[in-house]
């Protein structure tokens, strides 16, 4: 089944007396397990494509289903709750709280809805997580204390604590060095690999786009290109 | 559950940056120690002005015999004679609102001393107790006559400052005798400047002796000068005192001797334990309609009133200074009211500036959590909550500085302070208030950020 079903959305942002689309009338649909890239210039509407798809922005025209359900007639609290449940965030400045240890970040998305977790529950599932991600050792660092690597694989402990069936990495690695964004990459192809989440990635680095078996070039509003297969060729291990 | 959660997210997020926490606290926290503080010695001093009015008299009732009536012709307040002393004892033990009660027997007369003499505005016949209802116990010299003195009839005096500058002229009245209507008697002590009452009377112009001996051997001896307080019955305390017997009285005499016939038809009743009035205070001002209730119950079952007979006792209270201590502690309840008011408010504004900087400065935070599923009230409420703890804590931190600085103030300067418990449960409840009103402004409008722009804020 499609998990993403996307038809002729357009975002239009009113500047004063000025219509600016932002979004021209997008069609697309994602899979369920896929990894794709949104890959666009500045400007190219790439962002404003995530929040929609992300259920942070609704679209001013369009239809969006996710897992089949129409989701742009939703309120605000609902999509809150819909992001809760289903979506996980990675964002490009990590976005951790400060002063809050790794592991008390990571449960955070279980402060609003527990899916039926006690707080032990929660706290054992964020432990888990972290060691997945390569941070047992560090669970009770706090941000400061750690690197911009380690301080995105803790985002994505977070993203995951909610067993979200689409992760939305917004450049998940413009703020790392090459070695590091390398190894955040290939973490994603993981859990795409091991547990089937659907990745998407925005990016405007190609580099980091080809990570994605399908990438999607957003240009001026509109879809400019939609390639599936090659990118893995390119695929980050293979790198030189 | 849900509710619980939210709490513990709020107390998270304040113990991740408690200095700020602490910085907004405080404004809370001076406000409500302020407060307290104020309140607390505000009171004290409340109830010391209220102590030195009362002094006054202002607790005071007075217990008069009612009028009585011959042939339509009203003889006027206490003509009548229904008081006894064992009606006084009776009201001081089973009036709960009554402090205390001494009776008054009146009457008036020259005083001689050497080859002086005066003519006090007040002379009564009284026991111990009275002092104590006129907050009248601190005597200038001397000591009171005893509850012994006033059941031996003994034939001793308190005098009045006026009275001792009048008779005795620098000397020392202790010990020494004066004459009252050729009866001796010896001054005890002097009492203590009380100075004009409301009405201008000199209060100082007084002799107090024991109520038996002026019953039975001054005012009784002559009928024209107590009024009708004594009657034709007093020829018997006449042949005790023999001293009436050398100088002849010469009063004036207004009515005509009854004859037989106008004796039988207004038999006047013959009690030697009759008195003029009954003084007595009630427990606090509060308590002196009860007090008087309570009193007019008693007197009318002592007496044995059928339910449709009027009373044969008047009861008068000092209406006048009564209102007076009632506007005072109303005017500085007030006062301290206000000054409350304007501490908390501050407080609560204090609370609010610190609240928006946060918000803005947590802007992102709110972001990531609305993009990891907080709804716009989890939001709300979680900033609401963190106003209200910041606020409770606030304000229990407050109680205790207030209850220090007020007893640190009634230690070292010896000013009267009060423990004001409608302050502290006020103030508690105030705080809760505070952080709601002046949280919810913060917190609403964190609630509204769009979680796109707050998560791209720098």
């Amino acid at each position: 089944m499609d998990l993403i079903q996307l038809h002729d959305i357009w975002k239009i942002y009113r500047l004063g007396d000025l219509d600016v689309p932002v979004l021209k009338g997008i069609t697309l649909t994602v899979a369920q397990g896929e990894t794709v890239s949104l890959m666009g210039a500045s400007g190219s509407g790439k962002s404003t494509l995530m929040n929609i798809l992300g259920c942070l922005d609704h679209p001013t025209s369009g239809q969006y289903l996710l897992e089949g359900r129409d989701v742009t007639k939703l309120s605000v609290n609902e999509r809150a709750d819909l992001r809760n449940r289903k979506i996980g965030f990675v964002f490009q400045n990590f976005n951790l709280l400060a002063r809050t240890s790794a592991l008390e970040n990571v449960v955070l998305p279980l402060e609003y809805h527990h899916h039926g977790l006690t707080r032990h529950e929660s706290i054992e599932r964020a432990k888990r997580l972290l060691d997945r991600v390569g941070l047992s050792d560090r669970m009770h660092h706090q941000p400061s204390q750690l690197s911009g690597g380690q301080q995105q694989r803790v985002a994505i402990a977070r993203s995951l604590i909610n067993e979200p069936s689409i992760l939305f990495a917004d450049e998940p690695t413009g703020n790392l060095d090459s070695r590091t964004s390398g190894e955040i990459l290939e973490m994603f192809q993981q859990l795409n690999a091991e547990d089937g989440i659907t990745i998407m990635l925005v990016t405007h680095d190609p580099d980091v786009a080809h990570h994605a078996r399908r990438v999607i070039h957003i240009r001026d509003g509109c879809v400019d290109g939609d390639l599936v297969g090659h990118a893995t060729v390119a695929g980050g291990g293979e790198r030189p | 559950m849900k509710f619980l959660r939210l709490i513990r997210t709020a107390i998270r997020a304040l113990l991740r940056n408690i200095t700020r926490a602490l910085l907004t606290m405080l404004g809370i926290v001076i406000g409500i120690a302020a407060v307290i503080a104020m309140m607390e010695i505000g009171q004290g001093a409340s109830t010391a002005i209220q102590r030195t009015i009362s002094s006054m008299g202002s607790n005071t009732l007075l217990v008069m015999p009612g009028a009585q009536r011959s042939g339509g012709v009203s003889m006027g307040a206490g003509s009548n004679l229904t008081l006894t002393e064992s009606d006084c004892d009776a009201i001081v033990r089973e009036c709960p609102d009554v402090r205390q009660a001494a009776v008054i027997v009146r009457t008036s007369s020259q005083v001689i001393y050497g080859n002086r003499n005066w003519t006090p505005h007040d002379l009564y016949g009284t026991s111990p107790d009275y002092l104590d209802v006129r907050d009248w116990q601190n005597l200038a010299e001397g000591d009171t006559f005893s509850d012994r003195d006033v059941r031996n009839g003994a034939k001793v005096c308190l005098i009045g400052q006026t009275v001792k500058r009048e008779l005795f002229q620098g000397e020392s009245p202790i010990g020494k005798e004066i004459r009252i209507r050729n009866v001796t008697f010896r001054v005890v002590g002097v009492l203590s400047q009380k100075g004009a009452n409301l009405m201008g009377m000199d209060q100082d112009d007084i002799i107090l002796a024991p109520w038996t001996t002026i019953r039975y051997r001054i005012s009784n001896q002559r009928s024209s000068s107590s009024g009708s307080s004594s009657s034709s019955s007093s020829s018997s305390s006449n042949s005790v005192n023999t001293l009436s017997n050398l100088y002849p009285s010469t009063g004036v005499v207004l009515y005509p001797e009854k004859s037989a016939v106008q004796q039988a038809d207004n038999p006047m009743p013959v009690r030697f334990a009759n008195v003029d009035q009954i003084i007595l205070a009630a427990r606090s001002a509060a308590s002196i309609r009860t007090a008087m209730s309570q009193i007019t119950e008693l007197l009318r079952e002592r007496h044995r009133l059928a339910a449709d007979e009027d009373d044969d006792f008047q009861i008068r209270d000092m209406t006048e200074l009564t209102n007076t201590l009632a506007s005072t502690s109303r005017l500085m309840t007030r006062l301290l009211l206000f000054v409350a008011l304007i501490s908390l408010i501050v407080g609560g504004v204090g609370i609010m500036n610190i609240m928006l900087v946060s918000v803005t400065e947590r802007t992102r935070e709110i972001g990531l959590r609305m993009a990891v599923g907080a709804r716009t009230y989890d939001i709300l409420l979680q900033f609401l909550i963190e106003a209200v703890i910041l606020c409770l804590l606030g304000g229990i931190i407050g109680i205790a500085l207030g209850r220090g600085a007020s007893t640190i103030v009634s230690v070292v300067l010896r000013w009267p302070t009060q423990i004001s418990v409608d302050a502290i449960v006020l103030s508690v409840v105030v705080a809760c208030a505070v952080g709601m009103v002046f949280g919810f402004y913060p917190a609403w409008r964190a609630s509204r950020l769009d979680p796109i722009e707050a998560l791209r804020y720098e």
